[in-house]
């Protein structure tokens, strides 16, 4: 069993509840698959950097799982099979990237960046 | 007059030093567009080692953290005045 993680992107014409059922149609292959499935995470519409499909916008959606590697080949054979799939890429996680993600889900640093906002915000007010 | 150079001042040269070994950084979240933007100049392309004085160790790491970052659109291939 290995660490991974994998990103994709969902086609913005989709409705929030097709988006859904998307994502929980790749949580259930990978749970067909014998994986345990760690943490998913939806990042909701966002803006893309450059336009994919001519669409400038896409449904982000992360899973995290342990699975054996033959999987990631079923798992991305769905992908390429499911055309409201723009993108998706999945890496393997080294023990570095584990801990980093564990703490990441525990919001270690959101709460940095949050406080880093908000004293800039009352920086900028005393300024 | 003679044609010389101006003496350096070493005291005002800061050494370069790798932030990742300072700070204890071990993955880079490619997830991230703030923090890799610190390794991309305006135009989106990575910074040289000599300039950010990164390790060699880790800017192989921050390399393939961007790339990843283009691929998923959380970074753009060709930028304009990104900074």
């Amino acid at each position: 069993m290995k660490h991974y993680e994998t990103v994709f992107i969902l086609n913005p014409v989709l409705s929030e509840d097709q988006a859904k059922d998307t994502v929980e149609k790749f949580v259930k292959v990978l749970t067909k698959a014998k994986a345990q499935i760690v943490n998913t995470e939806n990042w909701g519409l966002k803006k893309m950097a450059y336009p994919i499909q001519n669409k400038s916008t896409g449904f982000y959606n992360l899973i995290e799982f342990s699975a054996s590697p033959d999987t990631i080949q079923t798992l991305e054979t769905e992908y390429r099979r499911d055309e409201s799939v723009m993108r998706f890429l999945t890496i393997a996680l080294d023990k570095h990237a584990v801990e980093y993600n564990s703490r990441r889900r525990k919001g270690e640093f959101n709460k940095n960046k949050k406080a880093a906002t908000a004293k800039k915000e009352r920086e900028e007010v005393s300024a | 007059m003679t044609l010389m150079n101006e003496p350096i001042k070493r005291a005002e040269i800061k050494p370069k030093y790798c932030r990742f070994k300072k700070n204890g950084i071990k993955y880079i979240d490619y997830k991230d567009p703030d923090f890799l933007m610190k390794f991309i100049n305006e135009q989106g392309k990575l910074l040289p080692r000599r300039l950010t004085g990164t390790s060699w160790k880790f800017q192989k790491k921050v390399t393939q953290a961007v790339k990843r970052a283009r691929h998923i659109a959380v970074l753009p291939y060709l930028g304009d005045a990104l900074k």
